[in-house]
């Protein structure tokens, strides 16, 4: 028994167990006392300085000043709320295309590798995963700066006479958020493909598939789950970047975020509390259809650090 | 696909995901007194500016503290829900395990206006205590998987014969259930302090004038100049996070060997 369990007998047999449950209803509460008296503290650390204030800041957009529902009607054509809403959804378009594209054939090749290969490719993968979101978007900065490593080496090959404006546009932040959420696709997709039986392509191989056969009709349709997984994950995760667009984004192209940040400067809380209703409400959406989802849900597990 | 087709289309991708990185480490050796790259020399001018400015190690200091106190409190809260969740019944589990995990997946941004909101009322803004409580529930989750993690692999039925012969529940869970799954809880311990040190989006809101953490201070220097004593200090910090990644792993091994996985 674990020690928040005061002095009871000893454990009692499972048939015995069995036979208290169907007793009276409060019996249940009892049997598992120490338990929740173990998970209680956290249970109320969590929703005294979590909970309470994010729904309570969540409630002003629809008690302010009054019960309404007239903010959320508002944004409906709300012409800053569709062009930042729409870069927001573009960018995370943009940013799981890249990954799936460039994460794939690494979760491939690390799900094959056996050894030191393996150990090397998980660091370069894991290292950038825990660097802080906050180094690696300077570290962009550094390269696509006026002055940076890329408009430099064009510089000195001669490709181009004045620096190239790459800071501060859309692009520098596809590039960097790619950069980050690159792991999260990776580790998912390599979770699968590991748990796969290495008998099947090698049966499809013994039955004449040639080898991009094989990935086609057999690998490719086996780790569905895995892409589907780091697709939801990377997709969602974009929808509430901060940081990164703050740093190497241009003005213009504001992200969800960053509107949410400058509305609560504003004190503009009702409008604030609306954005990030909407945004929560976004990201459980495809998080609860991912776990409702066969095979997926088991697969996201490993991205979930 | 075969091998050398598939070698050949993640090697970029490896350079691309380390490239970044190497990057920043061999800016902050430069001796060049603005940002360029090559550094026209090497040298120890910016890891000089930064330990000898207190306008850098004040918020350094600050950040580890902060981050000292939210791995005693997320760890101690996160190890005992992890031990009572393990055996809750099934509802309250599923109901526990999304509040408490749920700082995982909830946009950053959120999170920063709701404790910002609330916590301004009762005098928190700028005030290293905040910044504390806030983390806390940024980081519980990662204790809470991995002691979890580790107590999948643990057999309930130890514990039981500790107590038949005849220890006290508390002398059991020391002696047997703690044993277990110290890697776990020294694992999960690791993770909460990164995540504190790394913390930014909440840092921005709470900290006001008077509580500037290490990511903050380099945020506001990021706005105005990047000058290398940046590149110094993501230096250490990507050290530093090599060093704590390392130590878990090792834990991980360690704790794998002696369960007999």
């Amino acid at each position: 028994m674990s020690a928040g369990t005061p002095r009871l007998p000893l454990p009692l047999p499972a048939w015995a167990a069995k036979r208290t449950k169907v007793g009276a209803r409060g019996s249940i509460l009892a049997e598992h006392s120490g338990q929740f008296l173990l998970v209680a503290p956290l249970v109320l650390y969590m929703l005294v300085f979590y909970a309470a204030p994010v729904l309570a800041m969540l409630a002003r957009s629809v008690i302010d000043p009054h019960p309404t529902l007239h903010n959320f009607a508002r944004l409906s054509h709300d012409a800053v709320f569709f062009h930042v809403f729409a870069n927001t959804v573009l960018t995370a378009v943009i940013v799981t295309a890249g990954a799936l594209s460039l994460g794939y054939p690494v979760a491939l090749a690390l799900s094959r590798m056996r050894g030191t290969a393996a150990t090397v490719t998980l660091i370069i993968v894991l290292l950038p995963f825990w660097t802080s979101v906050l180094v690696r978007s300077y570290a962009w900065m550094v390269l696509l700066g006026r002055h940076g490593l890329i408009n430099e080496a064009l510089r000195a090959a001669g490709v181009i006479d004045t620096p190239l404006r790459l800071l501060n546009t859309a692009f520098a932040v596809d590039l960097a958020m790619i950069h980050i959420l690159l792991p999260y696709m990776i580790l998912p997709i390599a979770g699968v493909l590991r748990q796969l039986d290495p008998a099947l392509p090698r049966a499809a191989a013994g039955l004449g598939a040639t080898p991009w056969g094989t990935f086609r009709q057999v690998v490719l349709p086996l780790s569905m789950p895995g892409v589907i997984a780091g697709t939801l994950l990377v997709f969602v995760l974009s929808l509430g970047f901060y940081i990164t667009p703050a740093l190497v984004g241009g003005p213009r192209d504001m992200m969800l975020s960053q509107l949410i940040a400058q509305q609560v400067d504003l004190l503009n809380w009702p409008y604030a509390a609306c954005l990030s209703a909407t945004l929560l409400l976004a990201t459980l959406a495809l998080l609860g259809l991912c776990q409702a989802l066969p095979g997926v849900r088991g697969a996201l597990r490993p991205a979930i650090r | 696909m075969n091998r050398p087709a598939l070698r050949l289309a993640v090697a970029p991708v490896l350079l691309f995901l380390a490239l970044p990185i190497l990057l920043i480490v061999i800016v902050s050796f430069s001796s060049a007194s603005y940002l360029t790259f090559p550094p026209p020399g090497f040298g120890l001018r910016w890891y000089r500016v930064y330990f000898s400015s207190a306008d850098w190690l004040v918020p350094t200091w600050l950040s580890l503290a902060i981050g000292a106190a939210v791995v005693a409190l997320a760890t101690t809260l996160g190890t005992l829900a992890a031990l009572g969740l393990d055996r809750l019944p099934r509802a309250a589990r599923g109901a526990v395990a999304a509040l408490v995990l749920s700082p995982m997946i909830v946009p950053g941004i959120v999170v920063a206006i709701g404790v910002y909101y609330a916590f301004a009322r009762y005098g928190l803004i700028g005030t290293p205590l905040g910044l504390v409580l806030a983390h806390t529930c940024l980081a519980v989750p990662f204790v809470v998987t991995s002691v979890s993690a580790s107590l999948a692999g643990f057999d309930r039925r130890l514990e039981q014969a500790a107590r038949s012969l005849g220890a006290t529940p508390w002398g059991a869970f020391r002696q047997v259930t703690l044993p277990l799954i110290r890697s776990g809880i020294l694992i999960g311990a690791l993770f909460a302090f990164i995540t504190s040190f790394d913390e930014l989006i909440v840092a921005l809101f709470l900290s006001g004038s008077g509580a500037i953490t290490l990511p903050r201070r380099m945020w506001d220097d990021l706005r105005f100049a990047i000058d290398p004593t940046i590149a110094a200090v993501s230096t250490l910090i990507i050290l530093l996070t090599a060093v704590l990644l390392g130590g878990a792993h090792l834990l991980r091994v360690r704790s794998g060997r002696a369960n007999g996985r």
